[in-house]
């Protein structure tokens, strides 16, 4: 950027200079603003793992985080409490897996469909409305698990109740499709005009190009989008909190009810005591939860800064 | 003699051609069936992507739009929710959104004036964009811990609508910030240059050439930031939302009410709920958030035709 000395080409009266200064002076003040506003991002992510840590390793003080982790019991409110986050750490992997398994191969068939084969005017239809999948709320996707799929669920596998971890991957994997299609088809797209060109030029029909020739170019833009998927999955908590059944057990099958991390802070931090046991074994599992996300968002970051970096000319 | 030899040999070549030919052709139409099948698959699987939305938008109106009278729309909720109407759950959205917004849309702009026309490509930088990406994908109801910790506990606001704002503004702001580099980013260098030229200072031409210029990206970026606040639950289930409040919050520091959180509350927390108030409910929250996003998408749609 230019960044010519103006103030000694425009030298004017002695008045002048002085308001040239004074505006000088207003703009190192709005400057500082904005590198306030610059850095506050860092400054709200470390302010929440600061809180987290603070309110949440004390409980180490009074359960060991051997016991915390792999402690299958989870009874905060009886006399003495115990804290095992066993189930919840279960039920969230599960949900999760079952999740990811249902929405990756829908979501990377329709990143290749949108970004290889559908014709302008479905893709310009389509696009939206995965758009609009996105921009509904996680509370509403709840509520129609809970009335429209729980029922469906518990019918076809003839439950007691349809709230169950099942429910909720069902729910979830809907939930990850918008970021798996939308970051695959990115990468897709990205994919040099020439790779293709070379394989129809060697007969290759369209099908093949895509299978053995983008999505193997664009293979860790698509694990990015997957792993964001994951994340997305891990991190959700209004529609678990509804579906998932909220049972504490630790869970044998996908049919059982269960909790996830985020629906056992959800629904424990309105009647936790402050500063309490309780309270700071939520802000623990919080902060569990906060590294596992952040580990699986990193790693996609570096991915996808990669791919960026393979194609780029 | 040779000549019986010659029609063997012409018969030979003849039938290999033919047997490459027909293998080539079979093989071809092979592929090509295979393609069809891969192509059906493919479209299959974007029939499932998007269908289920619109199923689900559809079948909340269907049942939702029974519930919406004009009593629902202006009276306050009684028996414990399940008669009268959502008035202040509404109201008490859009404060909701207005404070977000209020807090997110400021910083929001200034660190992506950062961002573009201040910094420097160093390790702050770096740290900057990686501290945005991961704001992004921190958890909602991590976001409901850390201001309880903080905007409720420690800055001493209690449960209530200020705390609420500041937490949904704290997760809105990544979106905000992404958007308005996006839209900083793409006014082109000559505008700068030329405001540059007639002596205009750096903040000069930051505030008189580049913000107007790249105002309606920035504008989409945050209505589509607070569209999402306004569905949020898990954050401010922690900072102040309750099932029902007597009256509307007078003050930033009163509790207040909110269409995802009485959605919840309504649908999982209190029995004999009447179903036709929760899918109007459910309605009112979809209408609310997806007009936001329409605004968005109209806008973004003029200032492209602009240029």
């Amino acid at each position: 950027m230019l960044k010519p000395k103006i103030s000694s080409v425009v030298a004017g009266p002695k008045t002048e200079n002085s308001l040239r200064r004074r505006l000088r002076l207003g703009e190192r003040f709005v400057e500082g603003w904005i590198f306030l506003a610059g850095v506050l991002a860092i400054i709200i992510l470390v302010g929440i793992i600061a809180t987290l840590i603070k309110e949440g390793l004390p409980i180490f003080a009074y359960s060991s985080p051997w016991e915390f982790l792999f402690g299958a019991k989870w009874y905060p409110t009886s006399e003495p409490s115990t804290f095992g986050i066993l189930p919840f750490f279960i039920s969230t992997l599960m949900i999760t897996l079952i999740a990811t398994a249902a929405a990756v191969p829908i979501g990377v068939g329709c990143a290749a469909y949108l970004a290889e084969v559908a014709p302008t005017r479905v893709r310009e239809t389509v696009k939206p409305i995965i758009e609009l999948l996105a921009g509904i709320p996680s509370v509403m996707m709840g509520f129609i698990g809970l009335m429209l799929l729980s029922p469906l669920v518990r019918s076809i596998f003839h439950l007691n109740t349809g709230l169950c971890g099942l429910t909720a991957a069902i729910m979830l994997s809907l939930m990850s499709l918008p970021i798996i299609v939308s970051v695959s088809e990115d990468a897709l797209r990205a994919v040099p005009k020439e790779f293709k060109e070379a394989s129809y030029a060697l007969g290759a029909t369209k099908w093949e190009t895509i299978r053995h020739v983008c999505v193997p170019a664009a293979l860790s833009g698509i694990s990015a989008a997957i792993m964001l998927g994951v994340g997305r999955a891990i991190g959700e908590t209004m529609t678990v909190l509804m579906v998932a059944g909220g049972a504490l057990a630790v869970p044998s099958s996908p049919t059982d009810p269960m909790t996830t991390m985020t629906a056992a802070i959800a629904s424990g931090i309105g009647n936790a005591e402050r500063g309490g046991l309780h309270y700071q074994a939520l802000f623990a599992i919080g902060l569990i939860l906060f590294v596992m996300t952040l580990g699986v968002n990193l790693i996609a970051d570096r991915v996808l800064q990669r791919q960026k970096r393979k194609f780029a000319r | 003699m040779v000549d019986r030899w010659l029609i063997a040999f012409i018969v030979y070549v003849v039938v290999n051609i033919a047997v490459v030919v027909l293998a080539i052709v079979k093989a071809k139409m092979t592929r090509k069936i295979s393609e069809r099948t891969a192509f059906v698959f493919l479209g299959l699987a974007t029939a499932l992507a998007a269908l289920p939305v619109l199923f689900i938008v559809i079948y909340t109106v269907f049942n939702g739009a029974g519930a919406i009278s004009w009593s629902f729309l202006t009276q306050a909720p009684s028996q414990a929710g399940k008669a009268g109407g959502i008035l202040p759950v509404i109201i008490g959205t859009f404060y909701l959104m207005f404070g977000t917004l209020l807090f997110a849309l400021p910083m929001g702009i200034m660190a992506g004036i950062y961002l573009t026309e201040y910094a420097k490509d160093n390790w702050l930088t770096g740290l900057i964009n990686m501290a945005i990406v991961n704001l992004a994908g921190v958890p909602s109801i991590v976001f409901g811990l850390f201001g309880l910790g903080v905007f409720v506990l420690a800055f001493h606001f209690g449960l209530s609508l200020l705390a609420a704002s500041l937490t949904l503004a704290c997760q809105a702001l990544a979106m905000v910030i992404t958007t308005s580099r996006e839209a900083i980013l793409a006014v082109p260098r000559e505008y700068r240059e030329g405001s540059l030229a007639v002596g205009a200072t750096k903040w000069q031409t930051v505030r008189h050439i580049v913000l107007p210029d790249a105002l309606p990206g920035i504008i989409t970026g945050a209505v589509l930031a607070i569209s999402r606040a306004a569905g949020e639950t898990a954050p401010i289930l922690a900072t102040g939302a309750a099932f029902l409040v007597p009256r509307l919050p007078a003050s930033p520091f009163d509790q207040f009410m909110a269409l995802p959180y009485h959605l919840y509350t309504a649908s999982s927390q209190v029995p004999g709920m009447p179903k036709t108030t929760m899918w109007g409910v459910a309605l009112i929250l979809l209408i609310v958030v997806l007009s936001f996003d329409v605004l968005a998408a109209v806008i973004r749609f003029r200032s492209r035709k602009r240029i």
